[in-house]
């Protein structure tokens, strides 16, 4: 683990010039609270990169920070190779969607209505809907699941169903980074596996790059091609999950004992955390049994 | 139910129309211009509508044109002004807050408006002018003072209200002082000041009214794009390249002296800035700030608010506010009622 942090920093500055998305020697803060200082991240062009690492680790105001809703205070996030405030915010915003936590569906809005507001970037006071919108909305629909959900009201469905909606929504800006705060939070198991088959999906399509901050590590283990750990606002390893998460970066990352065995669907990394000695004593000889077949 | 039609021109540009929208909008442009009409024809010496019209187009005889054009048609413009402008800064302020208690009646504007008229009125004695120009003054005060302690890292909503709710409070205790120093006829005077009241109203309050007006709707209207995109949240609307800090500022600012203007010009009106937004929201069903039905419901409530008053109780007996409480009160009720049977809230 700590030869991906020395292989990151080695190559942190002949990369930055080559990846789309970087953040170099950010210092974050709100206001007088510092989240993490001299921070520098490389989103690997075309990866599905995952954001990990347990809460208030800054995760998602990294993630903050490379979509610009948070300014550095110092340091700077490159977007293209320039410093993405000095960027006009619809050009951004034409590169770089985001899925935030906070999105509030208006009242009364339907699913249509909603997905076609994700083309604001591309309109302006002259050029409001145009052919290319419509068939780009209708697509986004098409693409996440929800084209028969066109007429219904958002705040008639269910939790996961608004997810893909809401994606949906950051599909139609047509953006080819993506960013994305959580998605599966409050979704239901089964949703949450269908929402990162989704996101799967949408980063091998057009070589699509994705962005996750995600609170399962075992998801992110799954699913990422890139994963970023991070603790008290520091890289602590990167790099494809196969190489790098060990049961001894779990515990310096997260500070729980646990084994990593292989995933039986994808030969990934499952972490399985240590029991409690109680229960252990009790269960030891089955978690053996496992270990052993 | 999909009532969203694109216009489109083989030259690349497009319109986006929403035809119920668009339906509604007019249908109450169209119902603030009858009123209009039939309010000044409406008074001791009758009009009928036709010869109203005629005399609007510069054809009728003398004395119905010293009447329609000198007395009445400025206290009507006046009214469809105050009522558009009441309109437009309620939707505004309720659209910035995500709130429909994020409205200028709530929040205190009224009130600090009142605070400066009140000062004007009690302390120096002042003319219709001065009362008008304190008005202005104690609500442009306000509107400040709410934006200042309300900021913290943007204007949040439930802030943005408590807030105000704080500031009105502060500010009606100030009221209550002032009335209780004044005697008996500047407080009458300010009372009736305080219901609101289209009274006496002359050219002299329509060009400024309208000079605003034809300054900050068009300046309103191209930004509410961005505006309907931050219903969905700062962050979703900055993600879709939306300046929030800038559109929020410059829209407030636009609120507060719409809504500052019109009541220097009327006095606080009730209810219209609350109630216009809302119920034009529910004629249209539309989602997004309907700020263009709303200025014209509002211009058409304050109308025609104004009409039954003169003809349910004689010209210049009861304010026009008293009124516009009622009628838009009841409305809003009747039409929350029945949306609640209906299924939808």
């Amino acid at each position: 683990m700590s030869d991906g942090n020395t292989h990151s920093s080695g190559t942190n500055h002949r990369r930055s010039t080559v990846n789309r998305l970087s953040a170099e020697n950010v210092t974050l803060a709100y206001d007088q609270r510092v989240i993490a200082e001299q921070l520098s991240v490389e989103i690997p062009d075309n990866s599905f990169t995952v954001i990990v690492g347990p809460n208030a680790c800054g995760k998602s105001t990294l993630l903050r920070a490379l979509s610009r809703m948070l300014k550095p205070a110092a340091g700077r996030v490159l977007l293209d190779g320039q410093v993405i405030q000095s960027l006009p915010a619809k050009k951004v915003a034409r590169t770089l969607g985001l899925l935030p936590q906070s999105s509030i569906a208006p009242d009364g809005i339907t699913v249509g209505d909603l997905v076609g507001r994700g083309r604001y970037p591309h309109q302006g006071l002259l050029r409001q809907w145009s052919a290319e919108d419509e068939r780009v909305v209708q697509e986004s629909m098409a693409r996440t699941g929800v084209a028969e959900l066109a007429e219904r009201y958002v705040d008639e469905l269910s939790g996961g169903q608004r997810q893909r909606v809401w994606i949906a929504m950051a599909l139609a800006q047509q953006t080819p980074l993506l960013l994305l705060d959580e998605p599966t939070t409050y979704l239901d198991i089964q949703h949450q596996i269908d929402v990162l088959d989704l996101c799967a999906d949408l980063h091998e399509e057009h070589g699509r790059t994705l962005v996750a901050v995600l609170h399962d590590l075992n998801h992110a283990a799954r699913y990422a091609t890139h994963l970023i750990a991070l603790r008290e606002g520091k890289v602590i390893a990167q790099g494809a999950p196969n190489d790098i998460v060990t049961a001894g970066l779990v515990e310096e990352v997260f500070g729980m004992r646990c084994q990593v065995i292989d995933d039986p669907e994808t030969g990934t990394p499952l972490v399985v955390p240590a029991a409690r000695t109680a229960r252990a004593r009790r269960t030891a000889p089955k978690v053996a049994a496992t270990g052993a077949s | 139910m999909k009532t969203n039609r694109a216009v489109r021109t083989p030259g690349g540009l497009s319109v986006r129309l929403d035809v119920r929208a668009l339906a509604v909008t007019l249908l109450l442009l169209t119902v603030a211009l009858t009123a209009s009409v039939v309010l000044i024809g409406t008074g001791d010496f009758p009009i009928p509508a036709a010869d109203v019209v005629r005399t609007l187009l510069g054809e009728g005889d003398a004395g119905q044109e010293f009447i329609v054009n000198e007395l009445r048609l400025p206290r009507v413009l006046v009214g469809l002004l105050v009522g558009a402008s009441l309109g437009l800064g309620g939707a505004l302020f309720q659209a910035i807050s995500r709130n429909p208690l994020g409205s200028p009646d709530v929040l205190g504007l009224g009130q600090g408006a009142t605070a400066g008229a009140l000062t004007v009125i009690v302390l120096f004695s002042g003319s219709a002018n001065q009362v008008a120009l304190g008005a202005l003054a104690g609500g442009l005060v306000t509107g400040f003072a709410i934006y200042v302690l309300a900021w913290k890292r943007g204007v949040h909503g439930y802030r943005l209200v408590l807030v105000g709710i704080g500031v009105s409070a502060i500010v009606t205790a100030v009221n209550g002082y002032l009335l209780t120093k004044s005697d008996i006829v500047d407080a009458a005077r300010a009372v009736v000041w305080m219901t609101g009241s289209l009274d006496g109203r002359d050219w002299d309050q329509v060009w400024p009214l309208l000079a605003l007006c034809a300054v900050l709707v068009p300046l309103v209207l191209a930004n509410s794009r961005g505006l309907k995109m931050m219903e969905m949240g700062d962050d979703v609307s900055y993600a879709l390249g939306v300046r929030v800090e800038r559109v929020r500022l410059l829209l407030m600012l636009s609120a507060v002296l719409l809504t500052a203007s019109a009541t220097a010009a009327a006095g606080p009106v009730s209810f219209v800035a609350l109630t216009a937004p809302q119920l034009a929201r529910r004629l249209t069903r539309s989602p997004g700030p309907n700020l263009v039905a709303s200025l014209c419901m509002g211009a058409a409530l304050l109308v025609s608010a104004d009409w039954i008053s003169q003809r349910v109780f004689g010209a210049g007996q009861l304010p026009v506010g008293v009124v516009t409480g009622v009628l838009g009160g009841v409305y809003l009720l009747w039409l929350l009622v029945t949306e609640r049977r209906a299924g939808r809230i």
